[in-house]
């Protein structure tokens, strides 16, 4: 097991449409997804992400469309000749079996020989760290380990394609902290192209090569973590990853955004909209000090504090601007910062960074 | 403190307030279990008529069950019918409730109680219908008529329970067989089935006492030598009363309870 990027396949998913009924669960999405890639399908519950993960797997039928692997057209072929390693949600581990049956399944099926078969079984338990428990039964696991016996079946076989469907979900919140990490490291040293289904940002933040952001069966958005935190395309992608604050702008004749008759900053492309919203993530957002000087690289909003929040390692402060608009400002709690004297109701100034802004075409809802 | 002055749960009522609770609890099992136990002591009486309590004992109506072969001809009967409509509605009953269940769907469960309704329809409805029917075709009076026909009644039984278990099953478990390389067939005897073992064999033993213990249809369908000993038995009571009826009925009672018995030691095993 070996890190090697010919042990992994491409996926291309092109205009894949799926209706139940009148919804579409998929409309025309398309993603390629790289050898070796560590590709994160997020969205919230029902947004089509499980569906799309389902037909990669061979689990429902698209309407239209094609999935291929490599250059092969697999859209009908049936899930046990695909070759990909699952790995649901739940587990699903076949509890009448023990720890080596479940993780020699594949093997068995491939009529591997028993020699062979108890040497890869073994590798694998040991990648997964739970070299000792090979003649468990599954109802002795804990959660944690027995997500690590469906991994090992998953990939015990060589599959070029590992496909995840929430994986870590039923696991209490540490735990699914270090198998985050413990995943990404299995990703590394096995190279294969992996396809993980979240609704939890931060875990696809940590995780992902690439993030596909999918709302209501559309590719709302696909980048790296960077690019789709710093960079949202659109509102419902500022809004589903990280927090964010929306302040409407207005585009003036000579191609400026202008908030409250000061313009802040260019049009960013050739989009030819009026309304514009810039989007403000609360860590960005700074409290100034009274008086402070109003550089030319930062956008400054004056407001009264509404609501402060104290979480230990951050304070969030939130300001209701002069158009009734609120912002959130999360602040460091060090002794310089200040934020212990800060009380409600207290005029206060803020500012963003203008390499910090994002904006977005659209209005603000 | 005595101690039916102490609490008898959580909720402090003690065993003092609930006296009521068990005086009714104990008429209930008695009116439950009295009618089906009395026989037992009337099968080893004397005399030649059924009475309670027997003034002597003996086995003679046991002697005399074993040795009419009008008595063994029907429990040969009764066992051939019951067997086979086991090994039928039990694969069938099987197949329905996973192909219901699987496919999910107001389809599915239209179809799920259409095959619930012979549970529903008074049996009697059932009789005549096959006895109309089974006249024209020529089905009355054989073992093949009579499997049919109480396969009907085995079958939702055998339905429910394998639904039941499903509900508790995690389908995820074929997928991910599936994924691995197995194929859809061999995913449902590899990884299903074994974990719906115990529930279908409890079908199984259902479907068989169902058919066993059946007598209406039974007495429309079965006849000459083809009668199943629960239509044997009541021409017997129309008759002519002996103690032999008793005899049997403590039989199929040891039967029934042992078949019960060992359901509930294994399904205390399958639950471990």
């Amino acid at each position: 097991m070996t890190s090697n990027a010919s042990a992994s396949l491409t996926i291309s998913v092109t205009e894949l449409t799926k209706k139940y009924g009148r919804v579409f669960a998929l409309n025309a999405v398309s993603i390629d997804v790289r050898a070796g890639e560590f590709l994160t399908l997020l969205g919230p519950s029902g947004s089509g992400k499980t569906t799309l993960l389902m037909a990669i797997a061979g689990f429902n039928r698209p309407d239209s469309g094609r999935i291929c692997f490599a250059d092969e057209d697999i859209t009908v072929l049936p899930p046990h000749k695909r070759g990909v390693g699952m790995v649901f949600q739940n587990y699903a581990l076949f509890p009448h079996m023990s720890v080596f049956e479940n993780v020699a399944f594949p093997l068995k099926l491939r009529k591997i020989s028993a020699e062979e078969k108890h040497h890869r079984v073994m590798e694998a338990l040991k990648t997964v760290q739970l070299s000792g428990y090979a003649e468990r039964g599954i109802d002795q696991l804990s959660g944690g380990q027995r997500q690590r016996v469906a991994l090992a079946r998953a990939f015990v076989f060589g599959p070029k394609i590992l496909l995840m469907d929430e994986p870590l979900s039923a696991l209490d919140k540490k735990l699914r902290e270090e198998m985050q990490i413990e995943l990404k490291q299995l990703h590394r040293q096995l190279g294969v192209t992996t396809v993980y289904v979240t609704h939890d940002q931060r875990e696809a933040l940590t995780m992902s090569d690439r993030i596909a952001v999918i709302n209501e069966g559309e590719l709302a958005q696909i980048g790296t973590p960077r690019e789709i935190y710093n960079r949202p395309a659109n509102q419902f992608v500022a809004s589903f990853i990280g927090e964010s604050s929306f302040i409407p702008l207005h585009r003036n004749d000579s191609g400026q955004l202008v908030h409250e008759s000061v313009a802040v900053l260019p049009v960013p492309n050739e989009e030819t909209g009026k309304e514009w919203s810039l989007v403000i993530r609360p860590e960005r957002l700074l409290l100034e000090k009274p008086k402070a000087k109003r550089t030319n690289g930062k956008i400054f909003f004056d407001g009264v504090i509404t609501e402060l929040v104290y979480q230990g390692e951050t304070a969030i402060v939130m300001i209701e601007l002069g158009n009734g608009k609120i912002v959130t400002s999360r602040a460091n709690t060090r002794a310089g910062d200040d934020v212990d004297s800060l009380e409600l109701g207290q005029k206060v100034s803020v500012s963003i960074d203008k390499n910090d802004a994002i904006v977005i075409p659209g209005g603000t809802k | 403190m005595s101690w039916w002055q102490k609490a008898a749960s959580e909720t402090q009522v003690t065993h003092r307030q609930r006296v009521w609770l068990y005086i009714l609890a104990t008429i209930i099992m008695f009116l439950l279990v009295i009618p089906t136990v009395i026989v037992i002591p009337m099968s080893f009486s004397e005399s030649q008529y059924l009475e309670f309590p027997p003034r002597e004992w003996s086995l003679r109506w046991y002697h005399e069950y074993l040795n009419t072969p009008r008595w063994v001809n029907a429990t040969i009967t009764s066992f051939k019918v019951a067997t086979l409509t086991m090994l039928v509605a039990t694969p069938f009953g099987t197949m329905a409730a996973y192909g219901l269940f699987v496919s999910g769907g107001r389809m599915s469960k239209m179809l799920f109680f259409t095959l619930m309704t012979p549970m529903i329809v008074p049996v009697i409805l059932i009789a005549i219908g096959t006895f109309y029917v089974f006249g024209r075709i020529g089905l009355v009076n054989s073992i093949f008529g009579l499997v049919m026909a109480h396969t009907v009644l085995s079958v939702p039984i055998v339905m429910i329970i394998v639904t039941s278990a499903l509900r508790t099953y995690d389908l995820n478990q074929e997928r991910v067989a599936q994924s691995l390389g197995s194929t859809r067939i061999r995913a449902f005897f590899e990884i299903t089935l074994p974990q719906l073992k115990f529930s279908i064999v409890t079908a199984a033993l259902l479907a068989f006492l169902t058919s066993f213990d059946e007598v209406i249809i039974s007495i429309f369908l079965s006849g000459g030598g083809n009668s199943t000993l629960t239509k044997q038995m009541f021409s017997a009571l129309r008759d002519y009363i002996d103690p032999t009826i008793a005899a049997i009925s403590t039989l199929m009672i040891l039967l029934s309870t042992g078949l019960m018995l060992s359901l509930q030691i294994l399904g205390g095993r399958g639950a471990r």
